[in-house]
């Protein structure tokens, strides 16, 4: 990300994984500044530091937020909203490991439907993924886009197409967890492609008002040549319990986020 | 520049408007708030300002409190001079980033438009919204007119920006009874505020240096951290006394710091009393006099640092204290008598001292309940040579508090 933003980039973090993972004070693992935030505020933060970079006519700088699901989704949803909503010159990435990793895997709305989490224990989780890059499209924001680690180059060309436009821009990255979604890390890469593969994760990008199947999820769309669900599902502990009638509502959830993306794709 | 030369204008204005006229000349940048009754009519007048264009900000209209002061709090860290205001529920909103904030010791200022808290619904006045944070690590002032609340919210920038300080300031008034109401307040002119004040300053910038903030640390530098703060309330101490006097040399007010006194050097009873009503009973001590009771009025005008030295000082010669709280801290006392107790404890002197909880929820207190109150309490306390630590001043009765033993 460093290196995408030239060094112009400030990254605002909320609470999540990464509040960690960039190491203790005075130190940083990244050659960016960093601004830790409470939980529901990235967005607000973000918000305003920008507005101080105009102010102070340091227009070419990049304010990024860096947000978990949960940061995301949930706790922050109403300061991202507002956010969206003006219009914030600032670029949003919302890192998707689908529930709440940081304090020991419990369920988030972005989890999906039939996950194991530790506070849907017995059966799963009974409702489906809360859909985010659909909530900021219908914010009508200058741009939007899903992106996964198994597409590293997708992800990097939508960071490089994201800073070349002003505004509020948002980017939903599918970030598989070992540990919360009991598979071996090996396999992170695997279960990321296998996402995209059957359908759980569609890649895809939304500018000037038009949504534009990415190609990694294009053809499998024109062709109808997705995976089974079951192939992703099978190799992940998480889904264990799943039985006929959750994998029948993933195959349906899967389906209508085709039919959607399918209506307003160019 | 002397306050002789300084040109100056009196314009009648409410105690909001003249927080946000302090805030134009104090040249803040950012602005971010969310509209919540008593506090909204200075956010308007700042857009108002801002959308005429005689004041050189940006103001960022967020969907909460939480978001406002998040939002100003990124402006700060980015080198911006910024500004919030709230009262209320709204304060109450965003504490957990009222403590986030000092802990990063960025300077940047709040206006407190008192409000009681719910339920139910009341949007008259107390102190209990801006009490609530006083264990945040803010500099926190009152204002007992509409004068002192445009001079209060200078300072305050003044008093944050202080390299021996580094702490956001919170500046409270009183909802209607001060935002609401129109007094005369004396504007100065345009740049002498900002000459007054110099260039922002602050202890780190986001925007000029490759830092991290906030992330994990050892217990040692956390407590390190909040050890840091209580040193920079001491020398906060030094620093609002120091700007008190030069802002007296530049525009011809100075209000003696962190208390001021009014006829406690020979006081046997000295009241204690923050905010507005300090007004009613300022009346009441010449009332006092007047019947010749030796009263006089001690008026607490930081809680945060807490005027310990000053409050030792009135209370050195009286015979009693008589501690007027309009918050409370439920199951303990009202806040100032906490805090005076404590005090003066330090000081190694016995003294008596009383605690009054009134004008809760908006209850309006006259200088002639002031006159009532004091009058029963000084009786008793001389006919029976003590008095109930707690009491309640309530619909024109002073009651004791059933659930302390004396």
């Amino acid at each position: 990300m460093s290196s995408a933003t030239d060094g112009k980039g400030i990254l605002v973090v909320p609470a999540c994984c990464t509040s960690v993972v960039v190491g203790t004070a005075p130190k940083t693992s990244m050659r960016m500044p960093i601004v830790h935030v409470p939980f529901a505020s990235a967005a607000a933060v973000a918000s305003g530091l920008r507005e101080a970079l105009l102010v102070r006519g340091l227009e070419d700088k990049q304010v990024i937020v860096w947000a978990g699901d949960g940061g995301t989704a949930d706790i922050g949803m109403a300061s991202l909203s507002g956010a969206a909503e003006k219009n914030a010159d600032i670029i949003y990435i919302m890192y998707d490991n689908e529930a709440y990793m940081n304090t020991g895997i419990q369920r988030s709305s972005s989890t999906p439907r039939g996950a194991w989490t530790t506070t849907t224990p017995i059966m799963g989780k009974t409702e489906p993924k809360k859909d985010v890059s659909r909530i900021m499209i219908s914010h009508d924001v200058p741009y939007v886009a899903t992106a996964s680690i198994a597409y590293p180059h997708d992800f990097y060309n939508k960071l490089q197409t994201s800073l070349k436009i002003r505004g509020f821009r948002f980017i939903q990255l599918h970030s598989p967890c070992p540990v919360g979604w009991r598979f071996d890390d090996s396999l992170t890469v695997d279960v990321a492609r296998m996402a995209v593969e059957t359908g759980m994760w569609i890649l895809y990008e939304y500018k000037n008002g038009v949504i534009e199947i990415s190609n990694p999820s294009r053809y499998l769309i024109q062709q109808n040549k997705f995976k089974p669900i079951e192939e992703y599902i099978k190799i992940q502990g998480r889904f264990a319990s799943v039985d006929e009638n959750t994998l029948k509502g993933l195959y349906e959830y899967r389906n209508r986020n085709i039919e959607f993306l399918n209506k307003l794709a160019k | 520049m002397s306050t002789l030369e300084l040109k100056k204008e009196k314009k009648v204005m409410t105690g909001n408007h003249a927080v946000a006229y302090a805030v134009k000349l104090s040249k803040a940048q950012i602005i971010s708030a969310y509209p919540i009754t008593p506090q909204t009519s200075i956010v308007e007048k700042l857009s108002e300002f801002i959308e005429k264009g005689e004041m050189n900000a940006r103001i960022i209209k967020v969907e909460s409190e939480h978001s406002a002061l998040a939002a100003v709090y990124g402006a700060a860290i980015a080198g911006a001079r910024a500004f919030t205001a709230t009262s209320s529920h709204g304060l109450l909103y965003m504490h957990e980033w009222v403590h986030w904030f000092s802990r990063a010791r960025i300077p940047a200022v709040m206006a407190v438009v008192s409000r009681t808290i719910g339920p139910p619904w009341n949007i008259w006045p107390d102190h209990s919204d801006f009490m609530d944070q006083r264990d945040s690590g803010w500099i926190m002032s009152y204002a007992m007119d509409n004068q002192e609340v445009f001079d209060l919210v200078i300072q305050a920038f003044k008093v944050s920006e202080d390299p021996s300080v580094y702490l956001p300031a919170m500046v409270g008034l009183e909802g209607f009874i001060l935002g609401g109401t129109s007094m005369p307040v004396e504007i100065p002119e345009e740049n002498s505020v900002l000459d007054f004040l110099g260039e922002r300053r602050q202890p780190y910038s986001v925007a000029d240096e490759i830092i991290s903030v906030g992330n994990l640390t050892s217990p040692e530098e956390t407590e390190q951290i909040q050890m840091g703060i209580q040193n920079a309330m001491g020398r906060a101490r030094e620093v609002i006394k120091k700007v008190d006097e030069e802002f007296g040399r530049v525009f011809g007010r100075s209000y003696g710091g962190l208390a001021s006194c009014y006829k406690c050097g020979d006081a046997k009873y000295v009241v204690v009393t923050m905010g507005a009503w300090s007004g009613d009973a300022l009346g009441a001590i010449d009332l006092l006099r007047d019947n010749g009771i030796d009263a006089g009025l001690l008026r607490i005008r930081y809680v945060r640092p807490f005027p310990i030295e000053e409050v030792r000082e009135a209370l050195s010669n009286a015979r009693l204290g008589i501690v007027f709280d309009r918050s409370l801290s439920f199951g303990g006392f009202g806040q100032l008598y906490s805090d005076i107790a404590s005090s003066i404890i330090g000081s190694g002197t016995k003294k008596n001292l009383v605690n009054v909880i009134s004008g809760l929820g908006g209850v309006n207190i006259s200088s002639d309940d002031f006159v009532q109150a004091i009058k029963s309490i000084i009786e008793s306390y001389e006919s029976e040579g003590y008095v109930h630590p707690f009491l309640w001043y309530h619909q024109g009765e002073v009651m004791k508090y059933q659930h302390i033993k004396t």
